[in-house]
């Protein structure tokens, strides 16, 4: 197996440092980490509420689509797994979060839609970052040393609060895009499509041609 | 008497080593897969996998944040005698609440339109109670599946004409679909469903992906021979973890058939991910209580094919006789 390379990157992350990230390549961070998902685009950019932080960028620059496994616990609370949430949902409120807050960095499950890398994070500076495997929520919640504060937990509930965690080598994290656009998985999906039509040869047709096994709405289905 | 008190307390028991601790027999698997895997990338997933295992179970946290829909299936022996039947729903709802707060577990479940969460991961058919019989025994298993539930699993009817490679295509299909970028969170437990009504389809398919162990292998010898068929057509796209170049889609295919309406073949198909979160307890008829990791859930009973028991199983005549 070839090495990998590795980053540890201190938060904020400096533009130099993320022009240094090349896809496929694994970070780890340390410092200030913040979750914001539908519950917080909705309610910022979709109802012009206010920030809950003033100068976000200057505590975090990195967006987690996350949802911890959370739970009170005296006056803090305690965080058990830790796991990306699917970021082609957000693909509308991106540009404009990015613009509004600073943000450099975004971290997800399952990358942006293909031309997002291009159009909307490397013109604003930003990469994006993939959990590994999705499940790595145990390795993950090591990383969280503290929350530092949890915003509007009340009105959006522990899954769509924005938190803010003190994080120490916090990872491992896969590098997909780049500060050209370029994407891990836009290119590793390249390759694994090249033999896709091969895979069905010899099937026989299915019996019935629905929504699902075509595109075309005005074929009939036998 | 097998009382409500002790049902809870299995029940709030296996909550927690389900989301925490990995199942021995599919730990084996993926390292298995990892000696196996030709993509670098999707080999380094897999080791971060393990890694995360061994930090859950150390840490005693869950392996995945997305601790899924927590649910219940419970196998109640003829001879076991219990307090009643909705005490014990209430019971497992009750660990339930409490497991989500204590573990802690994320409450995932909310209302589909008013997306209300009352945070405990109980509401409306919520969590999901699945009940079975088990012929001559005292005990009460319960098993507890946490599953994510957006990307994997889907439905279609085929016909009779679609034969093995109607099946082999609808495979493809949902495995490309939802393997891409990895949404299918695999190498994954892969069920597939074939037969009955639509619904119990769905059922039969899930069940196999999260109540059967890796190795185990369909009693039809005929429907074994498919399931390590269909396995290989699935690690044979090309695709591995995160869909990333590699081999490690499936790490072990489960099939079970239900007889169904003479013109279809409805199949179906669910993968149980990479966080594959499933405990068991037997609750024995003097309290006590027995914790695993296999299910068992398919016994000989579940899949009889005759009007009665005995007629299929002549020894359970002579013991009840």
């Amino acid at each position: 197996m070839t090495r990998i390379k590795q980053h540890r990157l201190s938060l904020p992350a400096r533009s130099e440092d993320i022009a240094k990230l090349a896809p496929g390549e694994i970070v780890y961070f340390d410092g200030i980490v913040y979750t914001a998902r539908e519950g917080v685009y909705e309610r910022v950019l979709g109802q012009g509420g206010a920030l809950p932080v003033e100068n976000l960028s200057a505590i975090s620059n990195v967006n987690f689509h996350c949802s911890p496994a959370a739970a009170p616990d005296g006056e803090t609370y305690r965080i058990g797994g830790v796991t990306a949430t699917a970021s082609f949902r957000f693909s509308k409120w991106m540009a404009d979060w990015l613009d509004l807050t600073g943000t450099k960095i975004v971290i997800g499950k399952g990358g942006m839609p293909r031309e997002d890398y291009e159009k909307i994070l490397a013109p604003r500076g930003a990469v994006y970052l993939t959990t590994v495997g999705y499940g790595t929520g145990a390795l993950l919640g090591r990383g969280v040393k503290g929350v530092e504060a949890v915003h509007w937990l009340d009105d959006l509930g522990i899954a769509q609060a924005m938190w803010m965690f003190r994080v120490e080598n916090f990872g491992p994290f896969i590098v997909d895009s780049d500060l050209t656009g370029a994407s891990l998985f836009a290119l590793q999906g390249d390759i694994v499509n090249q033999r896709i039509a091969s895979l069905y040869d010899g099937l026989k047709p299915p019996a019935l041609h629905r929504y699902g096994e075509t595109d075309d709405r005005k074929k009939e289905v036998m | 008497m097998i009382h409500h008190t002790v049902i809870e307390e299995a029940a709030y028991n296996i909550m927690a080593k389900a989301a925490i601790d990995i199942p021995e027999d599919y730990l084996t698997g993926i390292k298995g897969m990892i000696d196996l895997e030709t993509g670098d990338l999707s080999a380094f997933v897999l080791k971060a996998m393990v890694e995360n295992y061994e930090a859950a179970t150390e840490d005693r946290r869950p392996m995945c944040a997305d601790t899924g829909l927590p649910r219940y299936y419970v196998k109640v022996g003829d001879k076991a005698r219990v307090e009643g039947f909705t005490g014990i729903e209430r019971a497992l709802r009750s660990a339930t609440a409490r497991a989500t707060h204590d573990v802690p577990l994320r409450p995932n479940r909310v209302h589909p339109l008013w997306r209300t969460d009352h945070n405990n991961n109980v509401g409306l058919n919520a969590p999901e109670v699945e009940w079975s019989f088990e012929p001559e025994v005292d005990w009460i298993d319960i098993t507890t599946v946490h599953k994510g539930g957006l990307f994997g699993s889907d439905y279609r009817m085929l016909f009779p004409g679609d034969g093995i490679d109607g099946i082999k295509r609808f495979l493809l299909d949902t495995l490309i679909a939802f393997g891409k970028r990895g949404l299918a969170c695999q190498p994954a437990i892969i069920g597939v469903g074939l037969g009955g009504s639509k619904d119990t389809c769905m059922q039969l398919g899930k069940q196999a992906a999260c109540l059967r162990v890796v190795g185990d292998r369909n009693p039809d010898p005929k429907v074994a021979e498919l399931e390590l068929e269909l396995k290989d057509v699935a690690n044979g796209i090309g695709m591995g973890a995160m869909g990333f170049v590699g081999s490690s889609m499936c790490v072990d295919m489960h099939i079970e058939c239900g007889h169904t309406h003479t013109g279809g073949m409805p199949v179906s198909v669910h993968t149980f991910c990479l966080s594959s979160r499933r405990a068991t307890a037997r609750i024995h008829a003097d309290g006590k209580i027995a914790y695993r990791t296999d299910p068992n859930w398919f016994t000989p009973y579940m899949r009889r094919e005759t009007v009665g028991w005995e007629e299929a199983n002549p020894a359970a005549a002579e013991m009840s006789s």
